[in-house]
């Protein structure tokens, strides 16, 4: 077996991405990420990479975009704020159907916030986030190994559908140091016809573009696309299901908030009250099958956020308003503690209200 | 012990960090489950710095502590921050250069170690955090005595190598006083 290392989950990211053949990085630092983006200045050009630290956000992620229209591996992280910058850009490689990977570790907001870790960026990142219809497969990390692992996919996953992957972590997740086996190098072994690398006179230029003026040109782009979507949300959902063969209390977390949910279970069974938890790893494609078939069986569904309560509504849609759903959540930087779940599934199965 | 959480608290240059750091190598190298979190922020520049080093030997389910079975409180602000915090028969390190105050409550275990002034005679005065981590070692078998060095390695960057001895030895010292 590969070697346990101890490393933060930023660090993590890095070396993951390093290995997933991701040699351009485009980044702007910001807390609580920045030892990713140290990671990969300190790296990238000793493997022959370019590590760039663009004037603004807003410029890096533009950046992203040129170099995946030529089909290499590229990415760049970020936090909330930083991430709101990107924004137009995201839209744009959507639009343009290419793959890049974009990391966003969570803080508190909105606005500037605050640098403690946070969930709040929920919507942005499985509505949309930027204009017009697109998604991005969105995977949700929730320990070290996860922020290794999950990046990797997300490489993979991007190529495959040739669209942005985005990991959505959190300060905690990015500052806590874990044992990881790192993965495996690995060579990008998808083919990209599409990419622009010149064509030494000897095919049809290619043309990467977001920009269809003909109406009935771009629905049919946007169609297209979403009969990809419809093809990710049948095949690359991703959760983890935790005692949840007997379980009358199903909690949905993910990232940090999955972690306090697991010393929740573990309370909970010890009073013995059945609880279990859904655990999304990938927000988008959202797990709906799994939660709708949960809802045949548990008595109420909890969904613990660090915000004001954003996943929540996916629960609910998921579940088809069979149970009630509850919300366990804290914001501003605040993490639920797990006697704060505990003490919410207790009284529900006090048959308080 | 099946999970330990020990909160290791202090000042920013105290080497909290570094101490929790030394731990959590220590742990993996003993094929342990761990998790390290530091408190990131503003509280770092002048305030107090903590880290949160859960040693299991089953997964983890949160890196965060809310109540630690164990208290490394390197000076007063600390104590007074997370002593009730302590689990009820948990362990309390009281660095007792700093702290001239006792624990208030009867329901934990307390250790007094004048950690700042033995570093000091031991001409280190920056290593009051491993004497410290050496006492922890001795009363509380989260990680073993043995090997402790390796475990150093990992920590003492290449470029201080020559700090490795000093760091033993200053462990050792925390390992074998009494108090």
């Amino acid at each position: 077996m590969a070697e346990k290392v101890l490393m933060k989950g930023n660090e993590a990211i890095a070396e993951a991405a390093l290995r997933a053949g991701c040699r351009h990085y485009f980044g702007y630092p910001i807390t609580p990420q920045t030892e990713l983006t140290a990671y990969m200045a300190k790296r990238l050009p000793k493997m022959g990479g370019v590590f760039l630290q663009a004037e603004s956000e807003i410029a890096a992620i533009n950046m992203v975009y040129g170099v995946a229209s030529t089909g290499k591996r590229v990415m760049t992280s970020s936090s909330s704020p930083g991430i709101s910058l990107k924004q137009e850009g995201i839209s744009y490689i959507a639009g343009a159907d290419l793959p890049a990977l974009i990391i966003n570790v969570q803080r508190g907001g909105p606005g500037l916030g605050g640098i403690q870790p946070s969930q709040s960026d929920y919507f942005q990142a499985t509505k949309g986030g930027g204009h017009g219809d697109y998604h991005l497969i969105v995977l949700t990390p929730s320990s070290v190994q996860e922020m290794a692992d999950l990046t990797a996919l997300a490489f993979d996953l991007g190529d495959k559908y040739r669209m942005p992957a985005m990991i959505l972590a959190d300060g905690t997740l990015g500052q806590t140091m874990e044992p990881v086996v790192l993965p495996e190098e690995h060579v990008n072994v998808v083919e990209k016809p599409w990419a622009v690398t010149g064509t030494k006179m000897a095919r049809e230029h290619n043309v990467v573009n977001s920009l269809y003026l003909v109406p009935e040109i771009l629905e049919k782009t946007n169609n297209d696309r979403f009969e990809r979507y419809k093809y990710i949300e049948e095949h690359e959902v991703r959760y983890e299901s935790y005692m949840m063969d007997d379980a009358d209390y199903c909690i949905v977390a993910f990232g940090i908030a999955a972690r306090v949910s697991r010393n929740a279970v573990t309370a909970l069974r010890k009073k013995g009250i059945r609880a279990g938890m859904i655990r999304p790893i990938t927000v988008w494609p959202f797990p709906k099958k799994v939660i709708r078939e949960a809802a045949d069986h548990v008595k109420a569904f909890v969904s613990v956020e660090l915000s004001m309560g954003q996943m929540i509504e996916d629960v609910k849609l998921a579940e088809e308003c069979i149970r009630p759903v509850y919300l366990c959540q804290r914001s501003g930087g605040i993490i639920p503690s797990p006697q704060e779940v505990t003490e919410l599934v207790e009284k529900l199965e006090g048959g308080a209200e | 012990m099946a999970v330990t959480q020990i909160l290791i608290a202090g000042f920013g240059g105290q080497g909290v960090l570094f101490a929790g750091k030394f731990l959590a190598y220590k742990a993996l190298m003993e094929e342990k489950q761990l998790s390290w979190l530091p408190s990131y922020g503003p509280e770092m520049r002048g305030g107090t710095a903590n880290c949160s080093v859960t040693i299991s030997d089953e997964p983890i389910g949160s890196p965060i502590i809310t109540n630690p079975d164990i208290l490394i409180a390197m000076n007063l602000p600390s104590l007074e921050k997370f002593e009730n915090t302590v689990v009820p028969g948990g362990v309390i390190f009281v660095e007792s250069t700093l702290i001239e105050r006792k624990v208030k409550r009867d329901d934990v275990t307390v250790y007094y170690l004048p950690a700042t002034k033995i570093a000091q005679e031991l001409g280190a005065p920056g290593l009051a955090n491993m004497v410290m981590t050496g006492k922890l070692i001795r009363e509380c078998p989260v990680v073993s005595h043995d090997h402790l060095e390796d475990a150093l390695r990992k920590v003492v960057s290449s470029r201080h190598a020559d700090l490795l001895d000093i760091n033993l030895k200053a462990i050792e010292t925390g390992y074998s006083v009494n108090g």
